[in-house]
């Protein structure tokens, strides 16, 4: 396979192609508008919005923990992801402490949602393009992270674990030796699925030189993420604004330069490794006893013992549950590390129970956004590397 | 909300000096500086603060509108600018009027400005003057109104 844009040939009349909503290959309700000479894609447009619900506008009519529950849905392959961002930005706004155990457990479930969104990125990747053993493998190794938010917080993906102030409930006591066993057995795994993909010719046929943005036109596109990363840009919000306690953790960021799909895959499987690292840090910081949740009376509902035996807690828990807290007016823009980039949350209070606006700045809607630049002059199959490399989740570019 | 911090800010203070009309204020909140620009200033600052060899604002994260119905002027459009080899944030902020809010776009600044000023249309109303294919993003393509606005009921019309 050539790795430079390919001259088309024969009578250049181009034919238009629809590509989805409905296409396996789309990962999600994505059309795409090929406009094609022969197999050159000549003009690539992916045209959204198949999915919008109006999240945006839900939030705008619930209390700040209601639109919780709101925010899984987006990137529904990385929900605590989303549930971190949004709570960081109210807690900004509030301008209160989560205590370190709390913020370490966000970590630790933060990097194993990462491993999990990547797991499926890499099986659909794959078996998009032929390889269709290690999509099984991907799903059989995520089950072991799903049971994982299943036995903390009783839901598979839509966990809504993480809640204003700290998270939702205190894990049960046992948790962390489930995740050691993760831990265990799956750095082995990663080196099946590398055994499977890194050298194996087709793998790299399809892979290298394939969908190549170089760092400055990502830059201009505001593409973040592995994607930026892949292309030798070094940023990674973790490292360059840290949250929730990232300062303290010990990681590298992972870049490749060739700016091509192969890349990008080998970043997002160094990225796995580098996230169980986290994991194993975080396990050890993880007190078995001690404060989930800040304690802020007004604004934290008090826990559940408290609510029962202090007239006090008691109306705190009626208050907050029927008329919900007031942060103070003012504007916030807080962004995290989501598998997919950059996850921005701008938040603008008016002083009510309710946000003003919540604004999420979707990752896969602005890395999309350079489909056209990865896939024009380059074959229709490319195309379909093109859109998996680019790891988009339709629920969180439409909201 | 005014501050002494906002004002020692640097990057304000090279705003003003390169041109005071550019800054009709500045707000501190949480850490985060939001500068407000007026509309005619906002692509000529966003080329400077971009271009700039000691400032290197080359990332745009986001732009994103408030609707403030009824209050004028209404809409607020904060864009969210980041330096990566400075490692800083800030925000500039333009308002502009409920009948006709229309306002210069940035995507020769940013091209990545492109889909997030499409949402600002499609939502908002909003027009962007020098858009390349100003059009729909999310809604279908014949929707009628702009749901993000606080006019706009939030269970949609039937």
């Amino acid at each position: 396979m050539t790795t430079s844009v390919m001259t088309p040939v024969g009578p250049g009349k181009a034919m238009v192609l629809n590509m989805g909503p409905q296409h396996p290959s789309t990962h999600g309700v994505l059309r795409v508008l090929l406009e094609l000479d022969g197999e050159i894609v000549v003009k690539a447009e992916p045209i959204i919005g198949y999915l919008h619900t109006g999240i945006e506008k839900s939030c705008e009519a619930k209390t700040y923990s209601q639109a919780i529950t709101l925010t899984d849905r987006m990137d529904y392959l990385s929900p605590l992801s989303n549930n971190l961002a949004y709570c960081l930005a109210v807690e900004k706004i509030l301008n209160i402490e989560i205590p370190k155990r709390a913020q370490y457990v966000r970590v630790l479930l933060a990097e194993l949602t990462r491993v999990a969104s990547h797991l499926v990125w890499l099986g659909t990747h794959a078996i998009d393009l032929g390889a269709m053993s290690v999509f099984l493998y991907c799903f059989r190794e995520r089950e072991e992270v799903l049971k994982i938010f299943e036995y903390l917080s009783g839901q598979r993906m839509m966990t809504s674990y993480f809640r204003i102030g700290g998270l939702a409930l205190e894990p049960p006591p046992d948790w962390l030796e489930r995740v050691q066993r993760i831990l265990d057995t799956f750095p082995a795994h990663i080196d099946e699925y590398e055994e499977l993909l890194t050298g194996n010719r087709i793998w790299q046929a399809r892979t290298k030189g394939v969908g190549y943005i170089s760092a400055a036109d990502a830059i201009a596109m505001g593409v973040s993420g592995p994607l930026l990363r892949a292309s030798g840009v070094a940023y990674d919000i973790r490292k360059m604004f840290p949250y929730t306690s990232y300062d303290e953790f010990d990681f590298e960021i992972k870049t490749q330069s060739a700016g091509d799909c192969y890349a990008r895959y080998q970043v997002r499987v160094a990225e796995m490794r580098e996230s169980l690292k986290i994991v194993k840090q975080a396990m050890g910081k993880i007190t078995p006893t001690g404060p989930f949740r800040a304690e802020v009376p007004g604004i934290i509902p008090p826990s559940r013992e408290e609510m029962k035996t202090s007239i006090e807690g008691l109306i705190y828990h009626f208050k907050i549950f029927t008329e919900g807290f007031a942060p103070p007016p003012g504007e916030v823009y807080q962004a995290i590390e989501s598998p997919r980039g950059e996850l921005g949350v701008f938040i603008a209070s008016d002083g009510s129970a309710k946000p003003y606006r919540a604004k999420f700045r979707a990752p896969s809607f602005i890395n999309l956004q350079s489909l056209p630049k990865l896939a024009e002059g380059r074959l229709i199959a490319d195309v379909v590397a093109c859109i998996g490399t680019t790891d988009i989740v339709l629920g969180e570019v439409d909201r | 909300m005014e501050s002494q911090d906002a004002e020692k800010n640097p990057v304000v203070h090279k705003l003003r000096e390169w041109d005071a009309a550019a800054v009709s204020g500045v707000v501190e909140f949480r850490g985060e500086i939001t500068v407000v620009v007026p509309r005619t200033h906002l692509v000529r600052a966003c080329e400077f603060l971009s271009t700039d060899s000691s400032l290197r604002f080359s990332f745009l994260s986001d732009i994103t509108p408030v609707d403030r119905f009824p209050i004028e002027p209404r809409f607020e459009v904060n864009y969210q600018l980041l330096s990566l080899d400075r490692r800083e944030r800030i925000r500039l902020q333009v308002w502009l009027s409920g009948k006709d809010p229309v306002v210069d776009s940035v995507t020769s600044v940013w091209p990545t400005a492109n889909w997030h000023e499409r949402e600002a249309f499609d939502l908002f109303g909003i027009r962007f003057e020098g858009h390349p294919d100003l059009k729909r993003i999310l809604m279908p393509d014949d929707w009628e109104g702009h749901p993000l606005r606080k006019d706009y009921p939030t269970e949609g019309y039937r």
